[in-house]
């Protein structure tokens, strides 16, 4: 999940209030003009915002690996996957500005910490196998949160997440067939494999975030339907998919509590260290500094672009409006 | 309608934010491969019109999704607004007429 821990804003009581979630209720889609409460407005920027932020932060564990794959197809892949995340981070990012945030302003905020993007990517990635880990895993887990994502109530983050999805099961593949790859060919390869599986699996399962049942936020978002299930729905389902997907690999889940429960139709799986998720959050992860320096470096060095392509547009309008 | 200053036609007139100094918003338009009209697919920012096509190639048809590309500067896209709903869309509720069901034409006289 590339949203975690959006604080939701409460919800008023006035009739418009109510009317709009009579829309809701009835499975309509808001548009950007229509009426809508504060609380559903700034909820939704900090969560396409953050998720916007994830896909761009997201390129850069990636990118560590584009100059050193093993194949001139393995590397060509790589780039079109991260150049796919650039794109993801643009399409949400339209949607956030139809609620009237600006995109340098979104952008401001990510830099400067006061909005943040998903945990995960705040590991390294330490071999060749963590681009299979982070496609098969880390891609797996974001589609499971997407794809019910495509039914939210927000037209244009629907509409968004209709164009993610299609392109997201590529990801998940590439990732995949990286593993099957590595695990299928020399020792050391399976051990780098499996190496991958045990530094991504953790954190993997905490990209749904912390248990949120007794949430109130969470309940107000799914009654506005910016939330479609639990985290926990989620975080289930992600692991009864994959464990098979692990065992087909002939790779073992770094979990030995980890066992069928035929009653409930699931793994029973421990908890990730959720006190290590909240130091990552608050900014202590092992890739924290690295990956906020990566983005205000980029956004610092790029300032002269950005500046000289507007003053020659300004120029030449100029020139155009004086010859007319 | 949308206010005319405001960068994104769709944003309600209640945000008062400062004018920045930012590359303009594209709406971009695609034509896809089988003779369909143009489809709003999304928006850019880019400094100008040529930039705004470049960048609408790169964001938006990176698996052949289009064969034409368009781009409109967001501010000179006019729109109508959700209270105009009644006004505008109700006067062809009446007109059940315009639809070809409206009419029984008799089996014998085959397909029509």
């Amino acid at each position: 999940m590339y949203a975690q821990m959006v604080k939701s804003e409460a919800a008023d009581e006035s009739a418009e209030a109510q009317a709009f979630q009579a829309r809701i209720d009835a499975g309509e889609k808001i548009e950007p003009k229509d009426w809508m409460p504060a609380g559903y407005r700034k909820t939704l920027i900090r969560q396409i915002g953050q998720h916007a932020h994830s896909e761009i932060v997201g390129q850069l564990p990636e990118g560590n690996w584009i100059t050193r794959a093993p194949t001139l197809e393995r590397k060509a892949i790589l780039l079109a996957k991260v150049q796919d995340e650039a794109g993801h981070g643009l399409y949400l990012y339209c949607a956030a500005e139809t609620l009237g945030v600006s995109r340098d302003e979104l952008t401001e905020m990510l830099l400067d910490g006061r909005m943040k993007y998903s945990s995960i990517f705040n590991y390294p990635t330490l071999t060749w196998a963590d681009m299979g880990a982070v496609g098969w895993l880390v891609d797996g887990a974001a589609i499971m949160n997407q794809v019910p994502l495509q039914r939210t109530s927000f037209g244009p983050y629907s509409r968004a997440m209709i164009r993610v999805c299609k392109e997201e099961s590529f990801h998940q593949r590439q990732g995949y067939d990286i593993m099957m790859k590595m695990a299928q060919g020399t020792p050391e390869q399976k051990a780098m494999a499996q190496n991958a599986l045990d530094r991504f699996w953790y954190p993997s399962l905490m990209m749904f975030g912390p248990s949120d049942a007794d949430s109130v936020h969470s309940a107000q978002s799914m009654a506005w339907k910016i939330k479609m299930n639990t985290n926990d729905e989620l975080r289930q389902k992600f692991v009864d998919q994959t464990v098979p997907q692990a065992e087909y690999l002939g790779l073992t889940v770094p979990d030995k509590t980890l066992k069928w429960n035929d009653e409930k139709g699931g793994y029973d799986f421990a908890e990730p260290d959720w006190a290590e998720f909240f130091e990552v959050i608050k900014g202590n992860g092992p890739c924290n500094t690295e990956r906020l320096a990566a983005r205000n470096k980029a956004w610092d060095d790029g300032k002269w672009v950005r500046d000289g392509l507007l003053a020659h547009a300004e120029k030449r309008n100029a020139r155009k409006v004086a010859a007319e | 309608m949308s206010s005319p200053n405001s960068a994104y036609p769709d944003i309600p007139e209640t945000q008062t934010k400062p004018k920045r100094h930012e590359w303009p918003l594209w709406e971009v338009f695609i034509r896809g491969q089988h003779g369909m009209s143009h489809r709003h697919v999304g928006s850019l920012h880019a400094p100008d019109e040529e930039m705004a096509i470049k960048n609408a190639r790169d964001v938006y048809t990176r698996r052949n999704e289009g064969v034409s590309i368009w781009v409109v500067e967001a501010c000179n896209i006019a729109a109508s607004s959700p209270s105009e709903k009644g006004p505008l869309y109700e006067p062809s509720e009446s007109k059940v007429y315009r639809h070809p069901t409206f009419f029984d034409i008799p089996e014998e006289v085959g397909a029509m």
